[in-house]
């Protein structure tokens, strides 16, 4: 257990089912430590599901997940609680405290959770809020920030304690192509200055290519693809060709899941 | 599953997962101290002590000083027939210390506050805020539960003494003018007839019915479900969940002490 592991997030055959409605049916993932994994998925086929559930917010009826070689799926309270702090997340409708301004938004867990100075917490939230390019909003309220804006200090507040792993639910969706390239670029080289793992989910494949070491395909609550992105280029399934090229032909769209 | 049994196994089931909240706010409180640190920052509890206590006084003690003036008035009339209005000091003091003070305290603080707490906790979980907080590690419970269940638990018996007095102040000015009984005889009267059990009881109730406020008021905020619509149906439900735990347990408590003292 000294060294680091090499898997940071394993997910075992993991089901999910709300009330009757059945999400995930039995989805098996491996997340190499420092790899970029990309999750592709239909709206609706339960990608923002899978990233709450490694977060330990929903358990699965079935199936086992671990975070670093823990259980997830075992861990009480406190013991998720602790295990949150090292992870990130990038919500896909930002999520962020209403009644604080983007400031406090942001000092919140550096707040609640280190014993760090006020003036180092605010260089650390000016330092973050840099990285998004969003300097100016710092002492704006949320509700007077644009949804592309507020989704950019939703990334900035995923980042700001420097997790291990960063879950990112549609960072670039909403954005203008400009912003959209630098969040991509940010995705990068914050995995790879800090070292961190990440999971992006994500619907534009330009940015998905650009950002993937790995690649997976979340379809009918499984995952029936996870490989290199070289290979998702060349994939011969039909859905993953469908689902990359975008057509309107093909088994998705005429096998609606109910 | 229809029929009274549903409703029992619903309601039982309710329970419990209060009794749930409360013992994982206290877990979650418990574990930040012992690794050294306040369960939550005190500008937060202050914030809501504010709301809770200061910002309830002027409801609190109106309410009260008009109802503690009927009161004295509507009796000391039926009294006076029998020449006995000089009972109504005593009359009013222990009916407000033991009984009116914390039942009424209680019904407006769940209203007031009671209702608050529950359309803030249900917004924030339907705009995934709450969810936010969690996901970053920072205990949504002991963060958000925790000052607001200590704030009304502690501040309730404070808005009591607001209210005893208040209503003890309506009492004697209409007596005075009413009943002759001028001020100074007023407060001896009443002074006289309290009783330290019944203060004590009215105590431990005002406490009591400060956490079932508290507790039922955050725990529907939490259990919203369905947006908007699901806020103001959980806002209702809390507040009447509320005043009926209340005076179930005022009538309880009334029955147990007058079984146990024989009064
Ligand atoms: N709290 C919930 N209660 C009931 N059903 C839910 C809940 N959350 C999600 N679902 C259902 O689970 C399925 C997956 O939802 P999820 O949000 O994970 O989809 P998604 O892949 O993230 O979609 P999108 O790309 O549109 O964000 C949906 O069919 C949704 O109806
Ligand atoms: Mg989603």
């Amino acid at each position: 257990m000294n060294e680091s592991p090499k898997t940071s997030v394993e997910m075992r055959d993991v089901c999910l089912a709300f009330d009757e409605k059945e999400v995930l049916t039995g989805v098996s993932l491996t997340v190499p430590t420092l790899s970029r994994l990309v999750v592709l998925g239909q709206s609706g086929s339960g990608k923002s599901t899978l990233l709450r559930l490694i977060l330990g917010l929903l358990k699965p009826t079935r199936g086992e997940i671990t975070f670093n070689g823990l259980k997830v799926t075992r861990m009480g309270r406190l013991r998720l609680n602790r295990m949150r702090r090292k992870i990130g997340m990038v919500y896909q409708y930002s999520a962020l405290i209403s009644s604080l301004s983007v400031r406090d938004n942001l000092a919140l867990p550096l707040e609640e959770l280190t014993t760090k100075s006020r003036e180092e917490i605010d260089h650390l939230v000016d330092e973050k809020l840099k990285l998004v390019g969003m300097a100016d909003a710092r002492d704006k309220m949320p509700a007077e920030l644009s949804g592309g804006m507020r989704k950019r200090i939703g990334l900035a507040r995923g980042i700001i304690m420097d997790p291990e792993l960063i879950l990112y639910d549609e960072p670039t969706a909403g954005l203008d192509p400009v912003i959209s390239a630098v969040i991509d670029e940010l995705i990068i080289s914050l995995s790879e200055k800090i070292g961190a793992t990440s999971i992006i989910v994500t619907h534009e494949m330009g940015s998905a290519f650009k950002v993937a070491t790995h690649m997976a395909m979340l379809y009918k609550g499984k995952i029936i693809a996870s490989d290199s992105p070289e290979a998702f280029k060349a994939s011969t399934d039909p859905v993953v060709a469908q689902f990359i090229a975008g057509d309107t032909q093909g088994p998705i769209l005429n096998a609606t899941p109910s | 599953m229809f029929g009274p049994w549903s409703s029992v196994r619903t309601s039982l089931q309710h329970l419990s997962s209060v009794v749930w909240l409360l013992v994982d706010t206290m877990r979650e409180m418990v574990d930040r101290v012992v690794r050294g640190r306040l369960p939550f920052r005190l500008s937060i509890f202050f914030e809501q002590t504010d709301r809770t206590g200061v910002d309830s006084v002027g409801l609190v003690s109106l309410v009260s000083f008009f109802i503690g003036l009927t009161m004295a008035l509507l009796t000391g009339y039926q009294l006076q027939t029998f020449g006995q209005e000089q009972m109504v000091p005593g009359l009013v003091a222990i009916s407000f210390t033991r009984e009116l003070g914390p039942l009424m305290t209680g019904i407006m603080v769940a209203a007031r506050i009671g209702a608050a707490y529950t359309a803030e906790l249900g917004t924030m979980v339907v705009s995934e805020e709450v969810e936010a907080i969690e996901a970053m590690g920072l205990g949504p419970l002991r963060f958000l539960v925790g000052p607001r269940i200590l704030a009304v638990f502690l501040l309730l018996p404070c808005l009591v003494v607001v209210s005893n007095f208040t209503a003890m102040g309506g009492a004697a000015l209409i007596s005075r003018w009413a009943f002759d009984i001028p001020l100074r005889r007023f407060l001896d009267a009443a002074l006289e007839s309290m009783l330290i059990r019944d203060i004590v009881a009215g105590t431990v109730k005002s406490f009591l019915f400060g956490l079932i406020i508290g507790l039922v008021a955050c725990y529907k905020g939490l259990s919203v479900r369905g947006g908007a619509a699901g806020v103001g149906a959980a806002t209702t439900s809390s507040v009447v969940t509320a005043i009926t735990i209340v005076i179930a347990f005022d009538t309880l408590s009334n029955i147990v002490l007058v079984a146990l003292f024989d009064t």
